[in-house]
């Protein structure tokens, strides 16, 4: 339906259009938020707030390690350290971090005014919030866990950790994988049926492909944590036998579920990345993406041969030999997607014009510090060396370097690209240099040696080791370089903070990139998108031609969204979306309250759910306040299209 | 961009059914979610069964077939007043939509009851072994699901008695009625392998 269009759309439309989507103001209001933009930028705060806190006390353990026979931090409460360091960085950094750059910017970048379930995002927050202070409170009540991150048993069983700290790991486990649990089936059905006309499945950006994926892992990774720690706390609390060898358990059954959940959890962190990656590249390259469609299919493949590796942390077990070499070759098949990504990288960069600002030398940093963590990991998926340096720091080396490299390096360069989009203010290109040195320095500094400390036999989890051994003057480098590492985040935080006070203005696209998150102001309206855009092209704003049609007919005076199809992105129908709830907040309390209550007696789940119930049934309950009277009927007519009826007209483009 | 062209999406429907609506993928979330823990429960059902030589170990008898082979009826026969209240969600045909819920909850306060047989015929108890623990995990998983779908069902059909009445109401209908489908087609797998595999592996 394409006509010329008559009039701009009046002013008082415009502001009944931004008071609708805008969020209600006072403590209760704030509490109420439902705004994907409001959410994810909670999101990463927090996120980052727990990234600070998870360095910091890896800042303690390289203090205690700085030299040999310290006795700074005893052995009870470094097993603590390194637990909940961990803990942090897998369950409350990286994977957090990731979906919440999904919650802020997938629903830009498919030019959709809202995501999908918006109130379970609100829920998801909550939980995810509750669940880090949850952590903490306990860790400072001396309750830490310090079963390490994957709690094996029997070391987390009752017999050898009476006392509540595995509890508090395991429950944290539902806590974060409820929340991502949530953002993947919102972030799925956004991509999936809210992307605006004309974006088909192969016009899909790919940092928007990364979370989709992304999302289907979480789907069917989560869930195996989920049972395991479930399993672990019934093994603690009411005497069950899963992981129990005296009464037919097994606890290897334990690393199999971990695992299986675990190797995928490392993809649900790089690809998310690596789409990152691609994004900073195309815009930086001037140019669009080479091998767009090998590209989709690599992540497509990683995330279903991540599915197929995660034995390969188990080859310290005694497996069959058979098994052994079967997990070695899917270990190592798995970086032949990941190649095909970096070749497309290469021959965008090689064939574009780079230009090197900040977030472009994040990705530079990338490839460095990725490279040399996929050797790493080659080496490792061989069982020979694989038994050798297991539980070494080689390992800790191999697996900072393919998760800082593959995430935070992405990611940095993420907060430098995208900070102008969120704050409407530029990040300082002269600190950003500095930040970006102090951090690749330090961390080559901190991790490299450990390389070497790993070869020469130094286990990983000890809290001290003897000066005979000679790893002091490695261990001391590690340190200082974990001190530079330090400096570049907290000049990361000065350039935050100055920037958000005095930063230059930012222009709606400053890098002028081809993404539609760009094509509405900085930072975006209420409403996402005044006029939403349709597209004709992988790179809209490179692309579309000059009269690309506008979006309009969709509803100022309700949360009105448009739907469209799976495939091709037709439009197909509108729905009107909730409004501001405080119940996904209450939710959420009651919901850690029912958690919580459950590590001391397996009644809290019973009584513990009854609130549970009360608030979810207060948030599906509809609210119609002012309507225009009584009105107890309203169908009038039935406008809902049948199963098998064709989609109603709306036009192809 | 100048702005001279537009796509009006005024005339479109405000909702639509089964894979259109945005409810059915977030239902097929759920399903896949749960299906996947419900397959690796099993999974480890039989991973526990590869590490012993008689099963069940230690000369437990296995679960007792007739309430579990009861309530699989039940479950089953539940699914006729499941599809007639789908249809007449998709029919938005509030009278027969009632009706059929009503229905769907009877048959549902039928088999949360007689799971409380099932349980009570498994004869073992969680904490016996990690056959006991498994085979309580299983039939407690399940049971949470039919407990929170006959709740949710119920809220639904109170909600769709008093009002107020809308049209993405009728959509809820029939995604309810969907994950109905998944709580009860996943029993079967489930019954199979509770009161089936001691026996016949």
């Amino acid at each position: 339906m394409k006509r010329p269009l008559e009039l701009p759309h009046a002013a008082e439309d415009v502001a009944m259009l931004e008071a609708t989507w805008a969020e209600p103001s006072g403590f209760i209001g704030w509490l109420s938020h439902v705004d994907h933009k409001s959410i994810g930028r909670r999101y990463l705060v927090t996120a980052f707030v727990y990234f600070l806190i998870g360095g910091a006390l890896a800042a303690l353990m390289r203090l205690q390690l700085s030299r040999p026979d310290s006795g700074l931090i005893g052995p009870d409460l470094y097993n603590q350290i390194f637990t909940t360091h961990g803990t942090t960085m897998m369950f409350l950094f990286a994977v957090p971090v990731m979906q919440a750059l999904g919650i802020y910017f997938v629903p830009l970048m498919v030019g959709a005014r809202s995501i999908a379930f918006p109130r379970l995002i609100a829920f998801s927050y909550w939980m995810f919030l509750f669940g880090g202070i949850f952590l903490y409170v306990s860790f400072l009540l001396n309750a830490g866990p310090d079963v390490g991150w994957f709690a094996y048993p029997p070391l987390s069983e009752t017999l050898y950790a009476p006392s509540r700290r595995a509890d508090v790991w395991a429950q944290l486990i539902t806590f974060t994988e409820v929340a991502s649990l949530a953002t993947a089936v919102s972030l799925i059905t956004t991509v999936f049926k809210m992307r605006t006309p004309g974006m088909t499945l192969n016009r899909i950006p790919l940092f928007v492909w990364a979370e989709v994926v992304t999302s289907f892992m979480v789907l069917f990774a989560m869930p195996a944590v989920m049972l395991a720690s479930t399993a672990l706390i019934l093994d603690r609390l009411v005497n069950t036998h899963f992981f129990d060898v005296e009464h037919a358990g097994d606890a290897l059954l334990w690393q199999h579920l971990f695992w299986f959940f675990g190797h995928p959890e490392v993809y649900i962190i790089f690809i998310p990345g690596s789409g990152l990656v691609s994004m900073i590249i195309t815009t930086f390259s001037r140019r669009r993406m080479f091998g767009y469609l090998a590209v989709v299919l690599s992540l497509v493949s990683t995330a279903f041969m991540g599915f197929g590796l995660w034995v390969h942390h188990m080859f310290a077990t005694g497996l069959p030999q058979l098994g052994e070499s079967f997990f070695t070759a899917a270990s190592i098949m798995i970086a032949i997607p990941t190649g095909i990504q970096i070749f497309c990288w290469i021959a965008t960069m090689w064939s574009g014009r780079i230009e090197v600002k900040t977030p472009m030398l994040w990705v530079l940093g990338f490839f460095a510090i990725f490279v040399c963590g996929g050797l790493t990991g080659v080496m490792l998926a061989a069982v020979p060396l694989n038994t050798q340096l297991h539980d070494t720091f080689f390992v800790v080396a191999h697996l900072h370097y393919v998760l800082l490299g593959g995430a935070i390096f992405p990611l940095f360069g993420a907060y430098y690209y995208w900070f102008p989009k969120i704050t409407g203010r530029m990040l300082s290109e002269r600190l950003g240099r500095w930040v970006f040195g102090c951090f690749f320095a330090g961390f080559n500094l901190t991790f490299f040696p450990m390389h070497v400390l790993g070869l020469h036999g130094m286990p990983r989890r000890i809290y001290t080791y003897s000066g005979t051994m000679g790893w002091g003057t490695l261990n001391m480098t590690a340190s200082l370089g974990a001190l530079l590492m330090g400096c570049g985040v907290i000049l990361f935080i000065v350039d935050a903070l100055m920037a958000l006070r005095a930063g230059d203005l930012a222009t709606d696209n400053p890098w002028g990139a081809g993404t539609l998150e760009w094509a509405t102001s900085c930072p975006p309206p209420n409403s996402n998108f005044i006029r939403p855009p349709t597209v004709a092209g992988r790179d809209p704003l490179w692309d579309n031609p000059p009269d690309q049609p506008v979006i309009v007919g969709l509803r100022a005076d309700v949360r009105d969204v448009l739907v469209t199809h799976v495939l091709d992105a037709e439009p197909d129908h509108r729905v009107e979306f909730p409004e501001p709830s405080i119940w996904p907040f209450l939710t959420g309390l009651a919901t850690t309250a029912m958690f919580i209550w459950s590590i001391f007696t397996p009644w809290g789940v019973v009584y513990g759910a009854l609130p549970v119930f009360v608030a979810m049934v207060g948030w599906f309950w509809p609210s119609r306040p002012d309507e225009g009277g009584t009105q107890p009927w309203p169908i009038r007519h039935r406008t809902l299209p049948r199963p098998n009826e064709a989609p109603a007209p709306g036009g192809a483009i | 961009m100048s702005e001279s062209r537009t796509l009006d999406v005024g005339s479109l429907p405000p909702g639509a059914f089964g894979s259109r609506s945005l409810m059915w993928w977030g239902t097929i979330g759920l399903v896949l979610i749960e299906g996947t823990v419900f397959a690796l429960a099993i999974a480890a059902y039989f991973y526990f069964r590869t590490r012993m030589a008689v099963w069940p170990p230690d000369g437990v008898a296995p679960p007792d077939l007739f309430w579990g082979t009861i309530n699989t009826l039940v479950l089953l026969a539940s699914l006729v007043p499941n599809e007639l209240a789908k249809r007449a969600g998709e029919h938005v045909d509030l009278r027969r939509v009632r009706l059929w819920m009503v229905v769907c909850l009877a048959f549902g306060i039928a088999f949360n009851a007689v799971r409380v047989y099932e349980f009570a015929h498994l004869n073992v108890m969680w904490d016996h072994d990690a056959y006991g623990s498994i085979v309580w995990v299983l039939l407690g998983l399940h049971t949470t699901h039919i407990i929170t779908d006959f709740l949710d069902t119920a809220i639904l059909a109170v909600l769709m008695f008093v009002g107020p009445i809308e049209e993405k109401r009728f959509v809820d209908v029939e995604e309810n009625a969907a994950y109905w489908y998944f709580v009860v087609l996943a029993w079967v797998p489930m019954y199979g392998v509770i009161y089936w595999a001691p026996r016949l592996i």
